[in-house]
């Protein structure tokens, strides 16, 4: 017979993963708005990305508080003890994620009102992969299903090539028009964010089939 | 902040002349669970008895200050200590049921209140075992010896004793002191429910469960109140240093 002890604390472990979950969303809807801005040219959309960030760094330290005071308050162990340390290690990503898709609604500031020196087809590509990947780092932690998680290994390789064939792509441009420089140096790190935010889903990935078996499994080598 | 159930002003307390309580002054807020923890000696079992003048039945205990609940003096000459000993009931760190049926524990206190009849009786004893979560597990043995419970049942008996009364503060002696692990989870889990309703103040050796439980905690030393506060400040960042090396271990 399972006896369900400890009810409060059960429930402030589920009011914490519903936390990450939010701030989760609100990673996910920064970096779309981020990408968005820069493909549609929308400045205001910029401005309203990078305003956005305090909140996410404000649920960060609001989570942060909530591991380090169920650590200190609740003597977890066992699964619910790395149900905490995921948390404290995902929020981190979490934060990361946010802050390269502020780095994308910059460009977007500092390219406002220019003729791009290409169509953008690649990075709004990755973008999409790397919000598809996000999304679904996410599900896999709410449903704690490590299939899922572990699929995101192959998808950072696709992310990855993109990364190079943008790469090589602007280095063209570049090298055929010194005025293509500046422009070109910002796309690429564009494309530089995006690539760094896949390898953060794959740390959410990692964190997730570490919360649910106990196993530390690299997904980004 | 919500209202408080006592208010303590400067209490001293003397067992000849030993000074064991130091000047406490403190709040006790309504329907809270309020953890004491400290070392042996420390004097926190005394305070949690001067909340319902337990001591009075100690030769040789002189108190002075205040101890108000609900803003009147319990210390005043006019006082009922009986009847404030029904409304601050008391459960301690060994289960003590009356040697006579789990029925009759129950309905002991309203009996002596003047209850007499039957169902309202049966009433109250439902009502207590079920809120201590132990209907389910005795209501075919009523008439059943309260000596043949488990520990932990015997506990929960007690607390179930303590409510047909209709207290407003159950102070609790280191309720789970003899419990196993799962008894003691119960016993905490109950605490929690019971907050809604009660103002619970507890005295643990096991700060872990101050933690787990309390809403607020006071850290005794050497009869003195080091430190009182929220009970997740006080285990993240105390501000007395003695706190600290008392909660962290690193204590003489």
């Amino acid at each position: 017979m399972a006896v369900t002890t400890r009810r409060g604390f059960q429930e402030q472990l589920a009011d914490l993963q519903h936390e990450i979950l939010r701030m989760g969303t609100l990673v996910e809807e920064t970096i779309d708005k981020a990408v968005r801005s820069l493909r549609d040219r929308n400045a205001d959309l910029a401005r309203q990305v990078i305003a956005g960030d305090d909140r996410i760094d404000q649920l960060m330290l609001e989570i942060e508080r909530q591991c380090l005071e169920l650590i200190a308050l609740q003597q977890p162990l066992a699964g619910d003890l790395r149900v905490i340390g995921t948390a404290l290690k995902i929020i981190t990503d979490l934060e990361r994620m946010a802050d390269h898709a502020i780095n994308i609604a910059r460009t977007t500031l500092r390219l406002e009102g220019e003729q791009l020196i290409k169509p953008l087809v690649d990075i709004p590509r990755m973008a999409e992969l790397v919000m598809a990947m996000t999304r679904d780092a996410l599900q896999a932690y709410v449903k704690r299903d490590t299939g899922l998680a572990a699929g995101l290994e192959g998808r950072d390789d696709e992310i990855d090539n993109l990364y190079r064939r943008v790469f090589d792509e602007l280095e063209e441009l570049m090298k055929k028009d010194p005025g293509n420089i500046r422009q070109g140096l910002q796309l690429l790190l564009v494309a530089r964010d995006l690539e760094r935010v896949a390898d953060h889903v794959t740390n959410l990935g990692e964190w997730v089939i570490y919360m649910v078996t106990g196993e530390r499994r690299v997904l980004n080598d | 902040m919500s209202e408080n159930k006592f208010e303590v002003k400067d209490l001293h307390l003397y067992y000849g002349s030993f000074h064991a309580l130091k000047g406490i002054t403190m709040a006790i807020p309504a329907r809270r669970v309020v953890a004491f923890i400290g070392p042996s000696g420390c004097g926190k079992s005394t305070f949690l008895r001067t909340l319902n003048r337990m001591n009075d039945l100690i030769p040789g205990v002189r108190v002075q200050g205040q101890v108000l609940l609900d803003g009147r003096d319990i210390y005043a000459p006019d006082v009922d200590v009986v009847a404030l000993r029904q409304r601050v009931g008391m459960v301690f760190q060994r289960p003590n049921p009356f040697p006579m049926s789990i029925f009759d524990n129950v309905a002991y206190g309203p009996r002596l209140l003047g209850v007499r009849d039957r169902n309202a009786l049966r009433r109250i004893v439902g009502e207590c075992l079920e809120a201590v979560g132990l209907w389910d597990e005795v209501r075919s043995r009523l008439d059943a010896s309260a000596l043949g419970l488990s520990g932990g049942q015997q506990q929960r008996l007690c607390i179930a004793r303590c409510l047909a009364v209709e207290p407003e503060v159950i102070l609790m002696d280191e309720p789970t002191s003899a419990l196993d692990p799962v008894a003691t989870a119960k016993i905490e889990d109950l605490i929690l429910r019971l907050k809604e309703r009660y103002t619970i103040v507890i005295v643990t050796h096991s700060m872990q469960q101050a933690a787990r439980i309390s809403d607020y905690t006071g850290f005794f030393l050497n009869g003195e109140l080091v430190e009182f506060g929220p009970t997740g400040t006080l285990f993240t960042n105390p501000r007395d240093q003695r706190t600290e090396d008392y909660i962290t271990g690193r204590f003489g």
